[in-house]
């Protein structure tokens, strides 16, 4: 056994650590030592914490590296450990019942790992994992045998385009930062992922910091610039640990700071926490918050590639993006280009939730339809319902209907389907979901978080958020859904920032590929899912009820009535729709329309 | 310098120049309620928006600049009705109780709402209510009528510099409060209110104190040697406002001392004659009867109309005169100083310091602000 190599790796995103990823490997480790496991294998039993690998509905995964060869568990709780130990560690033989399954190949056999590609597989923790992996080595180039010019040319041909949503051309970003004259010049990585529901940000900072640090690295050599900030919302606590440590070893190792790599140049980047309101994630206003001001969009008169932090040539990049920066050099652009559209290149990383089989983070080749997607990489919808819709691009994206889903996925297929990129959020819908009650929900989110600068997105969002909650309440005029569309299309036309040009998306898009349910809320006030509580009614079943009393007991607003054995009768005036008569009635007496 | 056409009308700016500056130099009026040429670039009402040919979505006069060859269009059937919008969804969360307003007559939203000709409201909902909580003589802030063009917040911070006051919240509930939504306490110098285009901002001292039909008195500020131009709105010869008009050396700007300290005029207690002491200072003792026992303490009184008589001009100045001289000749002219006032003018002062020097001979001269 002597001879032999282990190698254990524990997901240590924060969903996993949420689902006891900490304490699994604190279990791997405890057994290792008190095995003396240490004497067994060459090098020891070494145990590493890994980013997250995308697969968060199946935490916790361990991947158990014996001698080259990788099995994969899934579902892993603290007590599983001494089992996998016993059995496979020590008789070489794994405990087939826990190995990941079919899913779990499926899952990834449709992806194209390029962000994330040592996300999982390296500790994020350490600088020479990252270095082993080939790290740094792009940048070293960046500095030593690339021209600025030689840089920027590349990375147009490449086709990057900026991941936080609008889809901006980096390298077209980068040659007006260049070409402007400043005696200093900044680089920002946004790291504040404001949707909620979006983690590929989250993600990579996690699991591959100095990935990140290398794309600044060789934007700062491109533009010229000698201070970066990498802009992480505070809330995001392991990514601030992971790429405060990230930074620290890079300036222990030299790797920032002054003279990089011999070159004569400097860089110094700052860890930036941010307040982390959704509005702190917008280019203009986030370059506010660093001016020490609050987060308020301002009109773009000048690029912020020209006059933007304190007056000065700024890139701002998403942290995606700026991680896609050293595979394309390391790779070269023509292979980035080539895994996506004509328009743009390389892979984009979705956050894939809802009603789906295998929720998680994916990666995919631009281009790809919705379809691959959700039905091969997601597994389809979960508890053998039907697909409804998909929502992409956090709370100011648009929802799309099945007959949109052999669409492929790229900025501009998206915009002409009536949503955005975004950040890469995917909620998948079944067939329970109303879509009045789901752009409800949104401009819930949205009315919320407003900065309240301008006119139509402070007040105009709140009034859409308020016909919406009319209408799921049974109060709907006639003219609502096209006050709503009325109301929505001026928003978008008038908004001063990207927030409120997209902030009516949900409900423009539900209204073209939905319009039905609308009419059907507002004329006969009916909730076609059975979601909009107030326009649902509750009645028993006289053929179906025995009589037991079941729903009686659980009733909390004493509204159903009846004499034991005999059919009972719900009050309507008293009922508060809230559902438990159906979960006792073991009849299917209940009936709700 | 930049060439482009507006409704029609080619001229030439510098291209540092908005289309809204561009449109004012042709005297086209773009509406709006947040653009103030003296402060920073805001575009937050949206009402001015313009046609750019070749832009498929309107642009904000205020926020763009001109470039070479521009076809703008200021006013279009599809323009204002995104105006007319906006101002439907500003008047949506307005208490629109203009019958008491302050500004009622004088107030941009509702010339606004009277250009749209906005009587009933698509958007009706939820409106912001607040409890009023000023406890200040000066300013009374009505926040539930604020418009949100943050003209009071920019000109607080880049024309007084004192930052009193920013936007906090969000959503719908953004409000501009003081810090910590704590009173307002700050130098009050007014010029929030100079600039509110509502009655969200107005000044406590003329509240009900009537809002049209006054006389104007264009006057200068006797505060200081500034010399601020100030426009008094005069009624039945009493002032109930002050401000100052944009076409002034001060453009516009006062202080707290210039735009609300003007009750002295009407003051029964103010001095209109001259007055010579005739009974003197050492005999406005009292006797202090608080302390028990024993012989009370001594302190002076305040001066009173008694102690003083009440004289012309040319009495008072020959007594001046007969004084100054008299100690000169006894105890020289270094036992006289002068001290002069910041009230005064340059030319005021500069004569004052050239009559001590010159006329009673001594370098005795000074001034509150330091020659």
């Amino acid at each position: 056994m002597r001879d032999k190599e282990l190698i254990v790796k524990v997901c240590s995103g924060t969903g996993s650590v949420s689902a006891g990823g900490a304490e699994v490997l604190q279990a791997f480790e405890n057994l290792g030592s008190s095995y003396g496991i240490e004497t067994g294998f060459k090098n020891g039993c070494r145990t590493q914490k890994v980013g997250c690998r995308g697969f968060c509905s199946r935490d916790v995964l361990v991947d158990v590296i014996l001698d080259g060869e990788k099995i994969t568990y899934e579902g892993i709780k603290p007590d599983m450990v001494p089992r996998i130990f016993e059995e496979h560690i020590i008789q070489g033989r794994p405990v087939l019942e826990w190995v990941a399954g079919d899913e779990h190949k499926k899952f990834h056999s449709g992806q194209t790992k390029v962000v994330l590609s040592l996300c999982g597989e390296i500790d994020p923790e350490e600088l020479d994992a990252y270095v082993a992996a080939g790290g740094y080595e792009t940048s070293l180039k960046a500095y030593t045998q690339l021209s600025p010019e030689e840089i920027i040319e590349g990375i147009k041909r490449s086709n990057l385009r900026g991941r936080g949503g609008a889809g901006f051309p980096a390298g077209h970003k980068w040659e007006f930062a260049r070409k402007t004259r400043s005696d200093k010049k900044y680089v920002i990585c946004n790291g504040n992922e404001s949707d909620p529901g979006a983690f590929a940000d989250r993600c990579i900072m996690e699991g591959d910091p100095h990935s990140i640090i290398e794309g600044m690295m060789i934007c700062a050599r491109a533009i010229g610039a000698d201070k970066g900030y990498i802009y992480v919302r505070d809330s995001y606590a392991l990514a601030v640990k992971r790429l405060r440590r990230a930074l620290e070893q890079c300036y222990e190792q030299g790797l920032l700071g002054k003279n990089l790599f011999d070159s004569g140049l400097d860089l110094d980047i700052r860890l930036y926490p941010a307040p982390g309101a959704f509005i702190c994630g917008e280019a203009t206003a986030l370059l506010k918050v660093i001016e020490g001001k609050r987060a308020m969009p301002v009109p773009r008169m000048h690029r912020t590639a020209e006059k933007g932090l304190w007056e000065r040539p700024t890139i701002v990049n998403n942290a995606e993006t700026l991680a896609n920066v050293p595979r394309i050099m390391s790779r070269g652009a023509e292979w980035f280009a080539g895994l996506g559209t004509e328009t743009s290149g390389g892979t984009k990383v979705f956050s894939l939730t809802g009603k789906v089989k295998n929720t998680g983070l994916v990666e995919i080749p631009l281009g790809m339809t919705l379809r691959e997607i959700i039905h091969d990489i997601g597994g389809g919808i979960s508890n053998g319902k039907s697909f409804k819709a998909v929502q992409l691009g956090g709370p100011t994206g648009g929802c799309i209907p099945e007959s949109f889903l052999d669409h492929q996925v790229d900025y501009e297929s998206l915009a002409l389907a009536g949503t955005i990129m975004g950040s890469g959020g995917m909620v998948v819908f079944d067939q329970d979901t109303c879509m009045v009650d789901t752009s409800k929900f949104f401009l819930e989110i949205t009315q919320a978080e407003s900065c309240g600068k301008c006119t139509p997105c402070r007040i105009g969002i709140r009034r859409m958020y308020e016909i919406l909650d009319r209408i799921t309440k049974g109060k709907g005029r006639l003219w609502d859904i096209e006050l709503l569309e009325e109301l929505g299309t001026h928003i978008r036309t008038t908004s001063l920032c990207g927030f409120g040009m997209t902030a009516p998306n949900p409900v423009l898009s539900t209204i073209r590929h939905f319009r039905d349910e609308y009419a059907v809320h507002i004329k006969d006030k009916k909730c076609p899912a059975l979601v909009c509580k107030d326009l649902l009614s509750f009645s028993c079943i006289q053929e179906n009820c025995t009589g037991c009393g079941m729903c009686k007991k659980v009733c909390p607003a004493d509204a159903i009535r009846g004499i034991r054995k005999k059919p009972h009768k719900i009050d309507q005036q008293l009922c508060i729709k809230c559902g438990s008569c159906i979960d006792a009635c073991k009849f299917g007496a209940i009936h709700i329309e | 310098m930049v060439s482009l056409n507006i409704d029609g009308k080619q001229l030439s700016v510098d291209k540092s120049c908005t289309i809204m500056d561009a449109a004012s130099k042709l005297g086209i009026t773009v509406p709006n309620l947040c653009h103030n040429p003296d402060l920073s670039t805001f575009g937050g009402c949206r009402l001015c928006l313009v046609e750019v040919e070749g832009n498929p979505r309107p642009l904000a006069a205020c926020a763009t600049l001109v470039q070479e060859g521009m076809q703008v269009k200021s006013s279009t059937p599809y323009l204002e009705r995104l105006r007319s919008t906006n101002v439907e969804l500003l008047l949506s969360d307005h208490p629109n109780d203009c019958m008491l307003c302050e500004r009622a007559g004088n107030c941009k939203l509702q010339e606004l709402a009277y250009y749209y000709g906005i009587r009933e409201n698509r958007f009706e909902g939820t409106r912001r209510t607040y409890d009023k909580q000023d406890n200040n003589p000066f300013v009374s802030r009505e926040m539930e009528k604020c418009v949100m063009c943050g003209q009071c917040v920019r000109i607080c911070e880049e024309i007084q510099g004192a930052r009193a006051i920013d936007f906090s919240y969000k959503g719908l509930w953004t409000k501009v409060t003081p810090p910590f939504e704590k009173d307002l306490d700050c130098e009050f110098c007014g010029q929030c209110v100079g600039v509110c285009p509502t009655g969200a901002l107005t000044g406590k001292m003329w509240s009900n104190k009537g809002r049209q039909k006054f006389r104007e008195v264009d006057t200068v500020c006797s505060y200081c040697g500034c010399g601020c131009n100030l426009t008094l709105a005069v009624k039945k010869n009493q002032i109930v406002r002050v401000y100052s008009r944009k076409n002034t050396i001060n453009e516009g700007m006062l202080c707290a001392k210039g735009r609300f300290a003007y009750e002295f005029v009407h003051s029964p207690d103010r001095l209109s004659r001259p007055l010579i002491r005739v009974n003197p200072k050492s005999n406005w003792v009292l006797e202090d009867t608080h302390d028990s026992g024993g012989p009370g303490k001594q302190v002076q009184r305040s001066p009173a109309l008694q102690d003083f008589k009440e004289v012309s001009w040319d009495e008072a100045l020959e007594y001046i005169a007969f004084k100054i001289r008299e100690i000169k000749e006894s105890s020289g002219p270094d036992a006289i100083g002068g001290l002069s006032s910041a009230r005064c003018t340059n030319e005021e002062n500069y004569l004052f310091q050239k009559f001590i020097r010159a006329v009673i001979g001594t370098n005795n001269i000074d001034h509150c602000a330091r020659y």
